[in-house]
């Protein structure tokens, strides 16, 4: 599925839409950090908890747990909050 | 400060009141070695720059912004090589890490595994990494060691140069310690910090650290297992002094020229502790009533034990953290707390509003000792004689976060 990715992940994925996979959030963010190491970790803390200040929609509808189910025709945006003007 | 280690000197005995006028030449033990090149690193909430320059400090060489809009709570070069940088970075939006450039900040390269806080078990509540706030060296005898001091308050070492880090579980784990930190409201307005992470340079095994809030802290297996080293402390009044959670250490510093003398800059005061004493003496009560002894960093000479300097800060009543009357000043001892000078000549005469934040403060290993303070108003100013005259090197910078000075190879 098409995963849109915010400015601030560039430095990882070095564009702005890649494919993953997964059955759920959680899956295409494991997805997403074997692809490009260290990106899951940026926006998931080691509580698997989604960082305070980022934010996930689905098909354009924001999710709140990463337990989201996924199906690969789906659309992913990760977005940076608009946190702090 | 990222000082080159050395053998500690022996105790210096008393100086005269003219010694004590004078920047330490007098007092100095082992010659400093000849630099070639010095860099002040300046970590901010914007990004991270160095200042490169060489013995006589006269000009310097600007290299940054590295991480540009970035915050960048710490920027450490090793010691050991005079070239590995470590530098601790996060944003406003993601997660915490860490960046590790092999050649001076040429290139840099994001740790594999950054700190990160055990998974809690299920049902529990567990800890999440907001920042790593400190970053230490370990010995020589232990290349490519380091060790973090996290927000909220964490230990954590990398045994391979920064790239993975895991977490000391005698401090993160441990339930005892946990009691001491009090709730998330106990720390700093920017986040409860695990700081002043000191390695003693004859024991590799043997640590202090600070806790704000949480107390002083002394462990001599690498952090396994730890004491409490907060007799003598002030609290806050009203308050048990025997209690950790109570105490609020600024920054501690351990004496290069003598490792068994730390001195501390705590919330209630200044504080000196020659081990194995297990106990604090207020030194800060020396210095003049007018200004007080509430500040943030704490600097010690590289050689002479019996020096150190403090940059106080206005503590009275909502708390305003700048400098007294907007009259910037460091003040240095000569005798070990026993007496204060007044170092201003270069600052403001008045309307300076200066914060210096703890790790924001440094002195180079130079025969005449440089210092170094950035301003959280992004100031960068320096003294080329241990204080006697100030000059300001940068203007414009982002907030300030921490100064650090090295011998670059």
């Amino acid at each position: 599925m098409k995963v849109h990715i915010p400015t601030p992940l560039l430095s990882y994925t070095g564009k702005s839409e890649v494919e993953a996979t997964g059955a759920t959030l959680a899956d295409l963010l494991v997805d997403l950090d074997r692809q490009f190491p260290g990106l899951r970790f940026r926006v998931i803390d080691e509580q698997d908890q989604m960082r305070k200040h980022m934010r996930f929609f689905v098909n354009g509808e924001q999710v709140l747990s990463t337990l989201q189910p996924l199906a690969a025709t789906d659309t992913v945006h990760l977005v940076q909050a608009l946190s702090g003007g | 400060m990222a000082a080159r280690k050395k053998k500690p000197a022996a105790r210096s005995k008393a100086p005269t009141k003219k010694q004590r006028a004078q920047p330490s030449r007098t007092l100095r033990a082992p010659r400093a070695p000849r630099a070639q090149k010095l860099a002040v690193l300046v970590a901010t909430r914007k990004g991270a720059w160095l200042y490169h320059t060489d013995s006589a400090r006269k000009s310097f060489r600007v290299d940054g912004p590295h991480f540009l809009g970035q915050i960048v709570n710490h920027l450490m070069l090793d010691p050991r090589d005079g070239r590995t940088l470590l530098a601790a970075t996060s944003t406003g939006h993601l997660g915490p890490t860490l960046h590790r450039s092999p050649d001076l900040g040429r290139t840099w390269h994001e740790a594999k595994q950054p700190p990160a806080f055990a998974k809690a078990p299920e049902g529990q509540k567990g800890r999440s990494v907001n920042h790593t706030f400190w970053l230490t060296p370990c010995n020589a005898d232990e290349p490519n060691a380091w060790y973090a001091g996290t927000s909220p308050q964490g230990v954590f070492r990398s045994d391979d140069g920064g790239d993975s880090w895991n977490g000391v579980a005698g401090v993160n784990d441990n339930p005892e310690l946990r009691k001491l930190l009090g709730g998330e409201q106990d720390g700093t307005p920017d986040g409860p910090k695990l700081h002043s992470l000191i390695v003693d340079p004859r024991d590799s095994a043997h640590l202090y650290f600070g806790m704000s809030s949480g107390g002083v802290h002394e462990s001599h297996d690498r952090g396994a297992s730890w004491s409490t080293l907060i007799d003598g402390l002030e609290v806050v009044g009203g308050f048990d002094a025997s209690n950790p959670s109570f105490h609020d250490p600024h920054c501690v510093r351990m004496c290069p020229g003598n490792p068994d003398r730390l001195y501390q800059q705590n919330h209630c005061g200044i504080y000196r502790i020659d081990r194995p004493e297990k106990r604090w003496t207020r030194i800060g009560k020396n210095m003049p009533k007018a200004v007080g002894d509430v500040g943030f960093p704490m600097v010690v000479h590289p050689r002479d034990p019996d020096t150190a300097w403090v940059f106080p800060m206005d503590g009275a009543t909502v708390w305003p953290r700048t400098s007294p009357g907007g009259k910037p000043a460091a003040y240095v001892t000569r005798n070990a707390g026993t007496t204060w000078q007044r170092l201003d000549a270069g600052f403001p005469a008045s309307q300076g509003w200066w914060t210096v934040k703890r790790q924001a403060m440094a002195a180079d290993s130079q025969d005449q000792v440089g210092l170094y303070l950035g301003t959280t108003s992004g100031e960068l100013w320096m003294s080329r004689n241990e204080g006697q005259r100030w000059s300001c090197i940068a203007r414009n910078l982002p907030e300030i976060y921490a100064v650090e000075t090295a011998l670059v190879s």
